[in-house]
């Protein structure tokens, strides 16, 4: 556990003493705000026009109109940004040789692996804690539920955990960090449109198709609904990352 | 100590190591030599577990690198081509950190840091960021990185390589500063670094071990280079001058000299070449001649 936190610490120190963490928190933050102004615009109008026509004030729900679009156009940001924070873990190691200073000490590469997960894990929940910002202003001047907006972060939080042990996988290919978030970012669209051909396709392979999507398991947790299968299946994602980079190393060691 | 038995190295097609097998006793310092691109490295490699080999096995202090890496990883410390740094640390959260892989306790950590920089004088540079400090000082800082955790054998790839000589010396000096505490492996292209520093050396060349040389054989012998062909009897007359010389042989402008035992003051056999009116241009330590009569003989046998 130590070596864990070993590993984490020092990962940490080095986002932080870096201007990567600093832009790419600015430029979600930039980006998320815009979504949520243009969204709220939007809801307000919608709102205004529905009250025109008789609708009841009542009936108009703003975790509907306002959040959930809010949630699922973070996840477009997320599939961008977060292969940039995690495209340095491994393959900066890589190319600055000091691979072999950490895999000539006694630290177990599963300390190794995890520390660095945790580290952008960390980062990336500073991040969310600061778009948290924008929803206080909706409890502030409206009366949104409580608790769909935290299992939508809940989901959030779960989907960018399995985006950044997809990425750190990537990172562990290659000494280039480029290449490293080229990787990531196609296997995370991939498998995020996998649900489009599954919905032509038959049955029992939409089904499949449909399950292994992040989409179907993220609309969920907007919606405010909390299924164990969702989080199993982010859990499994995430510990299938991690458990496929653990193999690189085993890999490349005897190859 | 060090044992290498018929350690074999395969990358992809290419014989990086080939059945090499050598041994290194305790708290001596042992130096590899050959050309670039002769397997040192991935030797080297091999020792620290790093790169596993395919055939053959390293032995470190009697436990076999591929059993048991982590106590190797324990006893082992280090210094790879490239100094493994991290630019954006400073030298002494480097260290700290470092010494926090090694499994350090908390409490013994800031003391072993204080020694390595005693130790390699990093004092000058302690607060600054690894990216910022020289050559010299990186180079120092990699020596620093590998003692932290006072390892029982010491393992550094080119220790020397891209300083100037002032530079050279201080880590020279450092690394015989060693032989008390640890088995020493190091490796160096420059001839003049191994008979300084080294009690013995292997030389390697494609993968393949052409020799293993210890102190007291090229101590022995010594070619001088004069300015102009040496007459045959100022070589016997050396002989007949020191009895410690058991053979002087002049061949054209160089003049051949064994030793019954390793020499330990050289001065007087070249007063008596000077005044004998031998105009000196170069000594030869003999490892030298060795080295190059290795090379030959394993160009004479490929060809």
């Amino acid at each position: 556990m130590r070596s864990v936190w070993i590993i984490a610490k020092k990962e940490l120190k080095t986002y932080l003493y870096s201007p990567i963490a600093y832009i790419l928190t600015a430029f979600f933050l930039l980006v998320a705000g815009f979504f949520y102004y243009s969204i709220l615009a939007w809801a307000n109008e919608q709102t205004l026009r529905m009250l025109q026509s008789g609708y009841p004030i009542d009936r108009v729900n703003i975790n509907q109109m306002l959040f959930e679009p809010f949630f699922n156009n973070m996840t477009v940001i997320l599939m961008f940004l977060l292969p940039l924070l995690t495209m340095r873990l491994f393959a900066d190691e890589k190319k600055m040789r000091t691979e072999e200073l950490l895999l000539t000490s006694p630290l177990p590469p599963a300390a190794l692996i995890l520390g660095k997960y945790l580290a952008a894990l960390a980062i990336y929940a500073i991040i969310l804690l600061l778009t948290s910002t924008y929803a206080v202003f909706a409890f502030v001047h409206g009366n949104p539920e409580l608790a769909p907006l935290l299992t939508a972060y809940l989901g959030l939080f779960l989907l960018g955990a399995v985006f950044i042990a997809i990425g750190l996988f990537a990172s562990s290919l290659t000494e280039n960090q480029v290449i490293a978030a080229a990787i990531s970012f196609s296997v995370i669209l991939l498998i995020w449109v996998v649900s489009w051909v599954g919905e032509s396709g038959p049955g029992a392979w939409r089904a499949i198709l449909t399950y292994l999507s992040f989409f179907s398991h993220f609309r969920n947790m907007v919606t405010g609904v909390i299924d164990t299968q969702d989080i199993v299946y982010f859990l499994s994602f995430i510990f299938l990352g991690l458990y496929l980079t653990r193999s690189v190393f085993e890999f490349r060691r005897w190859r | 100590m060090i044992q290498v038995e018929h350690l074999t190295k395969k990358f992809a097609s290419v014989l990086a190591v080939n059945d090499i097998s050598f041994r290194v006793e305790k708290g001596r310092i042992w130096g590899f030599l050959g050309p670039n691109g002769a397997g040192k490295t991935t030797t080297m490699r091999s020792l620290t577990g790093y790169l596993p080999p395919n055939d053959g096995r390293a032995l470190i202090n009697g436990i076999d690198v591929g059993e048991d890496l982590r106590s190797i990883q324990r006893m082992v410390g280090y210094l790879p081509e490239v100094v493994p740094v991290y630019g954006e640390l400073t030298v002494k959260e480097y260290l700290r950190f470092v010494a926090e892989l090694h499994g350090l306790e908390r409490k013994k950590i800031g003391f072993a840091v204080e020694r390595v920089v005693e130790k390699t004088s990093l004092q000058a540079v302690y607060g600054r960021l690894v990216r910022n400090i020289s050559r010299g000082f990186r180079q120092r800082l990699g020596i620093a990185q590998a003692i932290i955790h006072e390892p029982a054998v010491l393992i550094l790839d080119e220790p020397t390589i891209g300083l100037d000589p002032a530079q050279i010396i201080e880590i020279r000096e450092m690394i015989r500063s060693f032989r008390e505490s640890a088995t020493v492996i190091l490796s160096s292209h420059i001839l003049a670094e191994i008979t300084q520093v080294c009690d013995g050396a292997v030389i390697i060349k494609e993968g393949r071990l052409l020799a293993t040389l210890t102190r007291d054989e090229w101590g022995k012998s010594l070619e001088v280079a004069a300015a102009d062909p040496v007459d045959e009897a100022i070589a016997s007359g050396l002989r007949l001058a020191f009895p410690s010389v058991s053979d002087a042989r002049a061949d054209g402008p160089l003049l051949k000299l064994e030793f019954k035992e390793p020499p330990e003051d050289l001065n007087p056999i070249l007063m008596h070449l000077v005044e004998k009116g031998v105009r000196i241009r170069e000594v030869k330590a003999g490892l030298e001649a060795l080295y190059m009569k290795a090379i030959l003989a394993e160009e004479g046998r490929v060809s």
